[in-house]
């Protein structure tokens, strides 16, 4: 088995997941508490990762972060190395990629809490920081849980995107996904074997972690809201 | 204790004024007026738009026409280009359901609104707040393990714990008995007075209104239909209620 490989996806997987959340949770605030109808589109684009084929959305980031545009030249002149065929290009594609599956959970989490409390803690003072900090995310906990489960294993199995922006480079930009098509490839499927393996357990085991820890903490709850 | 003067209007030199046109659905509130005394009651049968009005005062909704003043200060101007948006307009609201934060404890929910103030001034409000509403050994449970009426009574404390100069009260004790009720309502009457704090109450209930002698907004179908002390805006309420009991 490929250790290098195994921590790279780990390492990319967890990454993707610290960014997502720093950036969807203001994110997903804004969205439920704004009233402004323009915020449909900015849901819609936040979507669109979902629909696209990941080729598609990492051939336009390979284009994009390439030396062929100002976004792309400006990016390598700043971090001293272009973002396409590196680690740091291969965080920016599993961020987009994964963002819908970060975003709606937690969407779905703060749209279930009641108005009423929003505009007892508005009444109080909260300003729109603190009403996130102290009200959204506490009383979303499920969809949090739901939000980190869904974009760290998404970005685990990631592998258009990958493909078209990373290649496929030991240390930088190989992955666990990439490593099995390369064993298929080379018809050693044994050695894929071993990796689809891998991903298959690793995966279930870390559903099966994180979903038997929130039953736990989750039902004593509920019963007594119930009483 | 002597009760104080609910109905004098000289307490309150400039006090609450507000012009509102708002349309939700079919039913248009379009009402106008000023409140000086320390305690006014918002009497309207269900759907008279008590509850709207109560919200727009508190600056928690856009209409098509609010304007707000409160002792001279403008909270809403008419054009819906300024709005002073809740939290900053010393307007505390106790809504009908009492809302409180269901992941917090009592303490946690009374204190809430008091984030600006150090430690040990924050548990000494608290304290003083829950003593209040007669609650103080409500202090470490959690909401789902109150009682509707014990829910209300935190409600009232959290509202009242920063000091509002206008408290907006929606029918704030409806789960409570009638003897805890105007329990409740005569220590509340004595500490509004005590702090200058211009109460607002929304009711259905006509007795409440005629035990507080208070300044009275009479409320139908979204128009101010009278407005005066409860005694006389009243007066035929007042007589309906004394031929239930004789009779």
């Amino acid at each position: 088995m490929d250790l290098q490989a195994f921590l790279l996806t780990l390492k990319l997987a967890t990454v993707t997941t610290a960014i997502l959340l720093a950036v969807c949770i203001p994110l997903a605030a804004w969205l439920v508490l704004g009233r402004a109808r323009w915020l449909a589109v900015i849901e819609a684009a936040a979507t669109l990762p979902l629909v696209l084929p990941p080729t598609v959305l990492g051939f336009f980031l390979l284009v994009l972060l390439g030396p062929r545009t100002a976004v792309g030249r400006g990016i390598a002149a700043a971090i001293g190395h272009p973002l396409a065929f590196s680690f740091d290009g291969l965080v920016v594609g599993s961020v987009i990629y994964s963002l819908p599956f970060a975003l709606q959970p937690l969407v779905a989490g703060f749209s279930a809490i009641p108005a009423s409390l929003l505009d007892a803690a508005r009444l109080l003072g909260a300003s729109p920081s603190r009403l996130v900090r102290t009200i959204l995310v506490p009383l979303a906990k499920p969809s949090l849980v739901a939000a980190i489960v869904l974009s760290f294993l998404h970005t685990v199995g990631e592998f258009g995107v990958v493909l078209m922006l990373g290649g496929d480079i030991p240390g930088a930009t190989r992955t666990l996904s990439i490593l099995l098509y390369n064993q298929v490839e080379n018809f050693d499927y044994a050695a894929a074997m071993r990796t689809a393996g891998l991903l298959v357990v690793f995966s279930l085991v870390a559903l099966i972690l994180i979903y038997s820890r929130s039953r736990t903490r989750l039902k004593p709850q509920t019963e007594r809201s119930r009483a | 204790m002597p009760k104080p003067p609910l109905s004098d209007p000289s307490v309150f030199e400039s006090g609450l004024e507000f012009a509102i046109d708002a349309r939700r659905g079919g039913f248009h509130l379009q009402v106008a007026g000023k409140f000086v005394a320390p305690w006014t009651v918002i009497f309207g049968p269900s759907g008279a738009g008590k509850s709207t009005l109560l919200r727009l005062l508190a600056g928690l909704d856009v209409a098509t026409l609010v304007r707000v003043a409160l002792n001279g200060r403008v909270l809403n101007d008419d054009k819906r280009r300024f709005a002073v948006r809740p939290g900053k307009r010393q307007t505390g609201l106790v809504a009908q359901e009492p809302s409180l934060f269901p992941h917090l404890t009592v303490t946690q929910n009374v204190g809430y609104g008091l984030e600006s103030m150090e430690r040990i001034g924050r548990v000494h409000r608290v304290e003083e707040m829950l003593a209040l509403v007669g609650s103080t050994e409500l202090a470490s449970r959690r909401p789902q393990d109150l009682s509707g009426g014990q829910a209300q009574r935190v409600a009232l404390a959290r509202a009242l714990a920063p000091g509002p100069l206008l408290l907006l009260l929606d029918e704030p004790f409806s789960a409570l008995d009638g003897a805890a009720s105007d329990a409740l309502l005569e220590r509340l009457q004595a500490w509004v007075a005590a702090n200058r704090i211009q109460v607002v109450m929304a009711t259905h209930d006509a007795t409440d209104a005629l035990a507080l002698d208070a300044e009275v907004l009479l409320l139908g179908e979204g128009r101010n239909a009278a407005q005066g002390p409860a005694v006389e805006v009243l007066a035929a309420e007042r007589e309906r209620l004394k031929n239930r009991l004789d009779g």
